[in-house]
């Protein structure tokens, strides 16, 4: 080094590229290359030849297929976005609850924290298909089904609804909180690293701010909406962004792409659909990230 | 929200004095039962289908139809873990899964610990655009990549090496483990974004005196990472660590696509309905009779039993590394 006559500067320079060396050569070859490959492929139609594969550009046919030629693809598409916009708020509402609540002091919070990261360990699609399968295929007669739904939901819904509708809530708000319970089992397991994400924010919030508020006389309804929620609203935005992303691991739209890719070898087709689904996301974290940019509160 | 502080201050009797604090007693009381009831509400949600397949593998095949037992079985056990066990083919296949996670975990680890110390303490041209680029790796789609990266490791050659040595086109490295390890090695694989991401964070809010102290003292870049900084990365180590692990374990989609073949813990529960329903019946004895069909109800039994011997190493390695794994929530480097 000391022969070359290197400023400082430009040595660390050098040392930092190194650091980073594994990941950009990963970087160039695992992610870039692919992902320019993938929209060749996407204007084109691949066959797989012995040693290799061919291909022939045909325009925006693949993606003119997807859309209008391609029997499910653009209801599965549009089905999944709805399920995500749905969705979010329901994980992101649960979430910034559930770590408020986590935040407290009670006894036995270490054990409530370790549950509530469970679903973190134990979320996996393998296991989820294989119960699907397990329930619905195999407990062929409904006397089986009945008996082993008896343990879950003997409570009435319909009651929950009538009630919420007699309190005078819209029927539109009452659907989606009957959605939500129902579904909470899902909203619980898919909130993991939401809750961790928030805890971590709330965490770092200065407990001095809370006393100088109590002392000021504000409740702790106000303390929250003035102190917690603009603390950790940064941190709503980076989850929003997060939950939106997580939903693509499972989505219907990923398993009809593999299918397209893999099941009927169509592989410029697959890679059109691909492009399609990123796209709408795209639009969707660009919308939404520029709506919420603009409420979030910056210290 | 209109109520101002100053209202509050004005000077009260005795008497409303004590009823106030009467009243805050019960209202804080009232409060941390409706607390309790909440988070062991939630826990018992989360950990309701647990204990159901806990006590599914321990009961016995005449209990499936006794409606007044309700989790604690009557007849206590062990054929179902020993029957689900021998159609999973368990412990090799547990073996073989947790010594292909732990590498590409380990590998996952150090490349993502060097990259996050790079972005995090080093400034060199387009660095801050590098990192975004970082960023983008976690937004795209891993569906997006999925095609050319099948392709790529089908004919594995990069810059036409392999091509230019032996004249071949490329290795086919499909159903072996190395683009699961390529990738780790590379910070490329599962979530490894989110990791490098996580990491920066952390050593970004570490004082900077410590490396001037290690650079004076005469050890190099290499030398100051690996004995001072990352002894003290412990807890994004940790949570790192546990996250790849885990999800490198439960993962069905790189592993689906690039080695369908291998014996891998995600692959086998994700076939294990059909499995189970094909091979109880032999099992059991009643030969390769393709007529004989075994109890649907029984199949189901098995295969809650096969999905917690799947999922059992991970709650055992939790219940391990649970305690460090939330406290490193409460100093945390998620956030910074």
């Amino acid at each position: 080094m000391r022969t070359l006559r290197l400023s400082l500067k430009s040595r660390r320079a050098l040392l930092g590229l190194a650091f980073i060396s594994p990941w950009l050569i990963g970087f160039i070859f695992l992610f870039a290359t692919p992902l320019l490959q993938s929209i060749r492929f996407s204007l084109s139609n691949l066959s797989v030849a012995p040693g290799g594969y061919v291909l022939d550009f045909v325009g925006l046919k693949n993606f003119k297929d997807a859309i209008l030629v391609d029997a499910t693809f653009n209801r599965i598409l549009v089905d999944s976005v709805g399920a995500m916009l749905l969705n979010v708020p329901m994980i992101l509402f649960f979430s910034l609850f559930t770590a408020t609540l986590l935040n407290q002091k009670f006894k036995g919070r270490t054990m409530a924290r370790a549950i509530f990261f469970l679903p973190v360990i134990l979320a996996s699609s393998a296991v989820a298909a294989a119960e699907s399968a397990g329930l619905i295929n195999l407990m062929g007669d409904i006397s089986a089904v009945d008996s082993s739904a008896e343990g879950g939901a003997s409570f009435n819904v319909l009651s929950i609804v009538r009630m919420l509708n007699d309190v005078g809530l819209p029927m539109a708000y009452v659907d989606y909180i009957v959605e939500a319970i129902m579904r909470i089992y899902d909203i619980v397991s898919s909130s993991g690293v939401q809750i961790l994400i928030f805890l971590a924010a709330l965490q770092s919030v200065p407990g001095s701010m809370y006393e100088v508020a109590k002392i000021e006389g504000a409740t702790a309804y106000e303390s929250f909406w003035k102190i917690t929620f603009p603390m950790v609203s940064p941190l709503i935005l980076t989850n929003v962004i997060y939950t939106i992303i997580d939903s693509f691991a499972g989505s219907p739209v990923t398993e009809a792409i593999y299918q397209t890719a893999f099941k009927t070898q169509n592989f410029g087709l697959s890679s059109a659909m691909s492009w399609l689904y990123t796209l709408v996301i795209g639009l969707v974290l660009v919308v939404v990230g520029w709506v919420l940019s603009r409420r979030v509160h910056y210290n | 929200m209109a109520v101002s502080g100053t209202d509050r201050m004005v000077v009260v009797p005795k008497e409303n004095y004590r009823m106030q604090r009467v009243r805050n007693k019960t209202s804080d009381l009232l409060y941390s039962i409706f607390r309790y009831a909440l988070i062991i509400g939630i826990s018992f949600i989360i950990l309701y289908p647990l204990f159901l397949k806990i006590s599914v593998a321990f009961k016995g095949k005449q209990d499936i139809y006794n409606p007044t037992i309700y989790m604690i079985p009557q007849h206590f056990t062990l054929d179902n873990i020993k029957l689900a066990a021998q159609v999973m083919d368990y412990l090799p296949l547990l073996a073989n899964t947790l010594l292909f996670v732990t590498i590409t975990t380990l590998l996952t680890a150090i490349s993502c610990a060097l990259a996050g110390y790079g972005f995090a303490r080093f400034s060199f041209p387009g660095s801050n655009v590098l990192f975004v680029l970082v960023i983008l790796t976690i937004l795209v789609p891993t569906s997006t990549l999925m095609v050319p990266m099948y392709l790529h490791f089908r004919n594995f050659d990069i810059l036409g090496m392999v091509h230019m040595f032996t004249g071949r086109e490329g290795i086919n490295l499909l159903n072996t483990y190395w683009p699961s390890m390529i990738t780790a090695a590379t910070a490329g694989g599962l979530k490894a974004g989110l990791f490098i991401y996580i990491f920066r964070q952390f050593f970004k809010g570490m004082p900077k005196e410590i490396e001037e102290a290690a650079l004076i003292d005469g050890a190099g870049g290499f030398r100051t990472f690996a004995r001072i900084m990352l002894p003290n990365a412990i807890s994004p180590l940790i949570t790192v660590i546990l996250f790849s692990f885990v999800w490198q374990y439960n993962d069905t989609f790189y592993s689906s696509l690039f080695m369908s073949e291998s014996p891998l813990i995600s692959l086998k529960v994700a076939s294990l309905p059909a499995q189970a329903n094909q091979l109880i019946p032999q099992l059991m004895g009643f030969g390769s009779n393709s007529g004989m069909k075994a109890d649907p109800n029984y199949v189901a039994m098995i295969v809650d039993t096969g999905i917690l011997l799947a999922i059992a190493p991970l709650i055992i390695l939790y219940l391990f590394v649970q305690r460090y794994f939330v406290e490193s929530i409460e100093r945390s480097g998620v956030v910074g």
